[in-house]
């Protein structure tokens, strides 16, 4: 069960990566496409808690620091990952999520996440546009991720709560 | 019998987190620390090309399922456009008019690939023909695409990327079927450049920009020489074609300012190239190269 539940998790952030850069940037409002892994990872927060939402974070994050056409110094986005995923974690709930925790959680871990990968750009003095672009990106992202919020988190998080352990429940 | 759980649990659980999360955070800057020069030097090298070697068949294969359909919407962006000088592409408007009626897709990609062969011609230079199957989000800061042409269709590490428009980039990293593209317009890009009017060269650094908004700085090595607006300007070209190839063209000069700091000219370039609709891209690849694919030879003609 365990290994089911690591498997549709992994096969989940796959498909958001491929998502993110070989679908979306066709549709995209200047470059910027919803964050799919971040979405993912999300998702699994408000499902299982921050402890699996921050390791499947650092594996989203990976992804996206390695796959192609990824050129910025690797661990930049786990690192954003890994804290979405703790951050959003902990607005988890022992009953059902209601809907506008689960947007406003959505709205504050893509903010949260943009955030974080811009400043560790800022510190490893990597390239990340002025500050206009900057705030540009943030909120944009942050506005897709919203949008896209009620068409991909209820699915996955159905998905997950369905592979979680009945002692867990 | 299951036991509740007590304070204990609670406390037990709380400190396993938190060492968790102290490690994952920890891989993290270990893995920025090892690669803190991303390029041919880094350890983390191998995990990229094995990451590009998985993935680039997976973003190939979307890519071109989905590519029908994004053409689509190229054609009404490109329609869009036109409307802003109306007058002047009316006759070209009626043109695409009744190119929509038959087979728009294809057509389009006729001409995309003639004006590829053009290029070739133009250049004298043997082209790889690709396409862009991937792009970099703005979200992470760089510029670089994908291309489905890799070290089996005779692609390697800083080959010039261009299209029928002008430079696209260069190569900076080859799998067997995939290579990623470092855009012109990325702030980590230096191309050096030629003035077409005078002959003076310069280097330009990308400005970053989002989507098609993309600029380029020129700065001439002759530092009392100043561009003038309108002015064209096409690479320089380095020993050995590596990483640019020479005659190609970059872009169009559109505001000259002075840097009183460095008491020189700097020109604002904008480029030929639509950076947020590309797709047909050219490597220039020498002359005879094996390759998987029909090459472009320097004349023009398909090998």
């Amino acid at each position: 069960m365990t290994s089911l539940r690591v498997g549709v998790a992994g096969a989940l952030v796959v498909v958001a990566l491929v998502l993110q850069v070989a679908v979306f940037p066709h549709v995209a409002w200047e470059g910027v496409v919803p964050d799919f892994c971040l979405l993912v990872v999300v998702a699994a927060a408000l499902v299982r808690g921050p402890e699996f939402a921050a390791a499947l974070g650092f594996f989203a994050g990976l992804m996206l620091d390695l796959a192609p056409p990824a050129d910025h110094v690797a661990g930049r986005w786990a690192l954003a990952l890994v804290v979405v995923g703790y951050v959003a974690g902990l607005m988890r709930q022992d009953t059902r999520t209601p809907a506008t925790t689960v947007v406003a959680t959505v709205a504050a871990s893509s903010f949260v996440g943009t955030s974080v990968y811009a400043l560790s750009g800022i510190v490893l003095g990597e390239p990340v546009g002025s500050f206009g672009d900057l705030t540009r990106v943030i909120l944009v992202a942050l506005l897709w991720d919203v949008l896209l919020t009620p068409l991909v988190l209820p699915g996955v998080m159905r998905l997950l709560a369905r592979l979680e352990p009945a002692s867990a429940r | 019998m299951p036991r509740r759980p007590d304070a204990f649990d609670e406390r037990a659980a709380r400190s396993r987190l938190r060492s968790r999360m102290i490690a994952l955070v920890l891989a993290c800057l270990t893995l920025m620390t090892l690669d803190h020069h991303p390029g041919p030097g880094s350890p983390l090298e191998p995990a990229r090309d094995a990451m590009g070697s998985v993935f680039g068949p997976v973003e190939s294969g979307t890519s071109s399922a989905i590519r029908p359909v994004t053409a689509i919407g190229n054609w009404f962006t490109t329609r869009r456009r036109m409307q802003d000088d109306i007058a002047e592409l009316q006759s070209e408007n009626s043109r695409l008019k009744a190119q929509q009626a038959t087979s728009q897709y294809q057509r389009n990609q006729l001409a995309e690939y003639q004006g590829l062969t053009s290029a070739a011609d133009t250049l004298r230079q043997a082209l790889v023909p690709a396409h862009v199957v991937a792009y970099g989000p703005a979200q992470s800061f760089s510029r670089t695409v994908t291309i489905d042409a890799g070290s089996a269709a005779g692609v390697a590490p800083d080959q010039t990327v261009l299209n029928d428009d002008g430079l696209v980039g260069r190569v900076l990293r080859v799998t067997r079927t995939t290579a990623t593209v470092l855009l012109i317009v990325d702030t980590e890009s230096v191309v050096g450049g030629r003035v077409g009017a005078s002959m003076k060269v310069g280097f330009l650094t990308g400005r970053g920009g989002l989507g098609d908004h993309g600029t380029l700085e020129l700065q001439l090595v002759d530092q009392a020489a100043a561009p003038a607006e309108g002015d064209t300007v096409v690479t320089w070209g380095s020993k050995d074609g590596a990483p640019y190839v020479s005659g190609v063209p970059i872009g169009r000069v559109t505001a000259v300012y002075a840097s009183l700091r460095e008491s020189s000219q700097r020109a604002v370039i904008s480029p030929y190239v639509d950076f947020g609709a590309l797709d047909l891209v050219g490597v220039v690849v020498p002359s005879g190269t094996h390759s998987d694919r029909g090459l472009i030879e320097a004349d023009g003609t398909l090998r």
